[in-house]
């Protein structure tokens, strides 16, 4: 990085790119060149700020200063005003969210505050198109250390004390798996990063491999290293263009540096990279699965024993790990396995990579050490639940976690107290929902998933997950009866002690964590048909309040179906049973009549 | 689902040949091919499936397993102008299924139909990882955040005469 120039960075993640921020990258681009400075300024394109909810983000970098919610047309004011006269552009600066104050710089952004950033070290720093950049950050410098200082069973020994484990879902302690890998005798054997990002609502690794691609490349020769693989694969959704360009140029670069190809670090060590793409099925984020879908085959998953580690691609030993995993590997190699595992809790080392999303202040990409509270996450670094709203309950690990309400939050975030708590860590997908939220809907909109991703091979899971949609479904159109509360408890049991794979032993989990932690709105659905949270249209009621109406007609105008009788200037009436709920006459009544029960 | 009767030109089966032949005809490619076919050609309907099925040599059963096994894969050809809405968890909580209905209702079709005139189709997506901009809706390459009922309407007649 040219630190005499100075740099303007603006975000080239998904969230701000789909709001031109690469337009806006072109036109402060065209004016520096412009303006004649070219020699003291540049614009970079970087990966994912994780302010997501206020972006576009520009930041220029010399002093420290933040502009949100930038359009292209402001390029020329940044650039006449900052650059030339030196006065920020005060109607662009960032303010935070909640108490809409401008910030000044990174320190006074509350969300960065408790974080701790490993895997995102260089998100939103480097230009991730640049392998220099990279390795002006101590880029490369693991694998070269790794490669001419140490030995595979002694840089598996610091991944093991790191108590590094895997971040993509199930927690396996990462050193372990390397060393099964290693220890299994084949005259080839593959690494795999898992780059299938399927769980809704989370875009953590996407980030990582927009933000800072290299981090990935050089932890998996490192793995490659380490259990005797020649050959790496990255199996990407296809659905993430962005994140597969920035891949390709990042490989092509590490070619040219002699970084990946033969003889590494001029050393005996040869190792490559290719992609396979994945084509949108959730359950090949398991790594059997996975396995079978980058063979051409359908993503069914198969019994373990055999791991992937025995006989894994093309029935050779194959370590599959997460994108977040690997980017945690280099910085552990060069600062040791002490300084990692003085991060976190007893039994979850390092930091966790959470995408926070819904009804949150500060939607965005936050990496918090092990043992934060979700008080911490949601209201300090999230900045509480959007429009003053309140909290509900939050879902962690996607479609295959659970939910935690108030009672939970203050218990420390980790994989064992997630599990205790009837939930999961999951990849790092965190869904706050607020007091408008139903919660036999949102088990039905999960559900609604299992089903649709469900591969269809066992029983449990293909017809099970099916009756459990009924079921919730029979509900929230009002015709629930009690005992179908028991049917779900005991059918999503089954399902979860039955199913052959991870995908249906945790598709119970939304249903059955939301039955658990919201009883009485499950029982008010069947027993009093009721919703209060005012989302299932079958159970609610438009009624005209008598005191309100002046006869207007105008709701009965609306009305589609002519449910609503009534003279003129005389109250009106809405017939329940002809009503459709389509809200028409709610939305053009001026006088507030119209209520919903 | 509905069969759609497609009569491949010379010049598209010999398309299709050099796309096998450029994964080497490896069996173990099938999934890179069909992503490839179907960039060409817009979707992979039943004879293109047998042409790879043929050059790669493996049963034409399993290449139709693997189509309809990922929802990547479209056997009908999407519109003109293909709409996906998504309703990924952060999306939906904060009403993207307003959004769908909406689109269905203006449009009149259903989640995989193809308007009559080729123009529009509507799909359904799980997170384009843009949370932040949620509800999320994309036409073609081009993304809309923050989308609301209202603003349906406007974003059809942007492309409406295009």
């Amino acid at each position: 990085m040219l630190e005499s120039k100075i740099q303007i960075l603006v975000c080239g993640g998904t969230g701000c790119s789909s709001k031109a921020s690469h337009s806006i990258t072109e036109t402060i681009k065209n004016e520096i060149k412009a303006q004649g400075l070219t020699d003291i300024a540049e614009v970079v394109l970087t990966g994912c700020f994780g302010l997501c909810e206020m972006g576009p983000i520009v930041r220029v970098i010399h002093d420290d200063t933040y502009y949100a919610k930038v359009r292209p047309e402001d390029a020329r004011e940044i650039v006449e005003e900052h650059l030339v006269k030196g006065k920020k552009v005060q109607r662009l600066l960032f303010r935070d969210p909640k108490t809409k104050e401008i910030v000044a710089g990174s320190k006074g952004i509350n969300r960065y505050k408790k974080q701790v950033r490993i895997a995102l070290r260089n998100c939103g720093v480097i230009n991730p198109e640049s392998i220099n950049e990279y390795i002006a950050r101590n880029g490369y410098e693991a694998l070269g250390k790794v490669l001419t200082e140490m030995d595979p069973q002694q840089t598996i020994d610091v991944i093991k004390k790191s108590g590094l484990r895997g971040r993509g879902g199930g927690g396996f302690p990462t050193g372990i798996k390397w060393e099964l890998t290693a220890a299994s005798k084949s005259d080839k054997k593959f690494v795999v990063c898992n780059a299938d990002e399927g769980d809704p609502g989370a875009f953590m690794d996407r980030s990582i491999l927009e933000g800072d691609p290299h981090s990935v490349i050089e932890a998996m020769a490192i793995c490659g290293y380490c259990t005797g693989a020649d050959s790496g694969l990255v199996y990407i959704r296809a659905e993430y263009p962005l994140a597969i360009e920035r891949l390709k140029i990042a490989i092509k670069q590490a070619r040219e540096y002699g970084l990946l190809g033969k003889n590494i670090f001029g050393t005996d060590f040869s190792f490559d990279i290719e992609l396979r793409y994945g084509a949108g099925a959730f359950v090949c984020g398991e790594e059997t699965a996975l396995i079978h879908s980058m063979e051409g085959k359908r993503g069914e998953p198969t019994m373990k024993p055999p791991f992937p580690s025995v006989a894994g691609y093309l029935g050779k030993p194959t370590t599959v790990n997460n994108v977040e995993t690997f980017a945690n590997v280099p910085p552990i190699i060069l600062k040791g396995h002490e300084w990692f595992s003085s991060i976190g809790t007893e039994k979850s080392k390092g930091t966790k990579v959470f995408a926070l999303a819904g009804k949150i202040n500060n939607v965005g990409l936050i990496e918090v050490p092990m043992g934060i509270t979700l008080r911490e996450v949601i209201f300090e670094i999230g900045g509480g639940i959007k429009g003053g709203k309140k909290f509900k309950a939050v879902q962690t690990g996607g479609p295959s976690g659970g939910c935690l309400t108030e009672k939970h939050l203050d218990i420390p975030i980790d994989y064992d107290n997630l599990i205790a708590a009837g939930s999961m860590m999951g990849s790092g997908g965190m869904i706050v929902m607020d007091e408008d939220d139903c919660m036999v809907d949102m088990a039905k909109f999960f559900l609604e998933f299992t089903v649709d991703e469900s591969c269809g091979k066992c029983a449990p899971c293909r017809v099970g997950n099916k009756r459990l949609f009924e079921l919730l479904e029979k509900i929230t159109q009002g015709n629930g009866i009690k005992e179908d509360i028991d049917r779900l408890i005991n059918l999503g049991n089954v399902i979860k002690d039955t199913s052959l794979c991870g995908l249906g032993q945790s598709s119970p989990n939304p249903v059955l964590s939301m039955i658990n932690n919201f009883y009485h709105e499950y029982e008010s659905h069947v027993v009093d048909k009721k919703c209060h949270a005012g989302v299932c249209k079958a159970l609610m009621v438009y009624q005209i309040v008598p005191e309100n109406c002046v006869g207007c007609t105008a709701c009965a105008r609306a009305c589609p179906v002519g449910a609503i009788t009534g003279e003129r200037k005389e109250v009106h009436v809405i017939d329940t049973k002809l009503c459709i709920k389509c809200g028409a006459c709610m939305e053009r009544c001026k006088f507030n009549a119209v209520i919903v029960n | 689902m509905s069969r759609i009767k497609v009569e491949l030109k010379k010049k598209d089966v010999e398309t299709i040949r050099d796309i096998c032949k450029s994964f080497e005809n490896k069996p173990g490619e099938l999934i890179n091919v069909l992503h490839k076919v179907q960039h060409t050609f817009g979707y992979l309907p039943a004879e293109v499936q047998e042409v790879v099925a043929a050059e790669l040599n493996v049963p034409l059963a399993k290449v139709y397993g693997v189509v309809t096994f990922y929802s990547f894969f479209s056997m009908v050809p999407k519109g003109k102008h293909p709409i996906s809405i998504c309703t990924g968890t952060a999306c939906y909580v904060r009403g993207a299924e307003n959004v769908l209905n909406e689109f269905k209702k203006e449009l009149k079709i259903e989640v995989g139909e193809t308007t009559a005139d080729g123009k529009f189709s509507i799909s359904c997506l799980r997170c384009v990882g843009a949370c932040g901009l949620a509800p999320v809706v994309m036409v073609g390459d081009k993304t809309y955040g923050r989308v609301s009922p209202e603003m349906v309407k406007d974003i059809i007649k942007e492309y409406e005469d295009q």
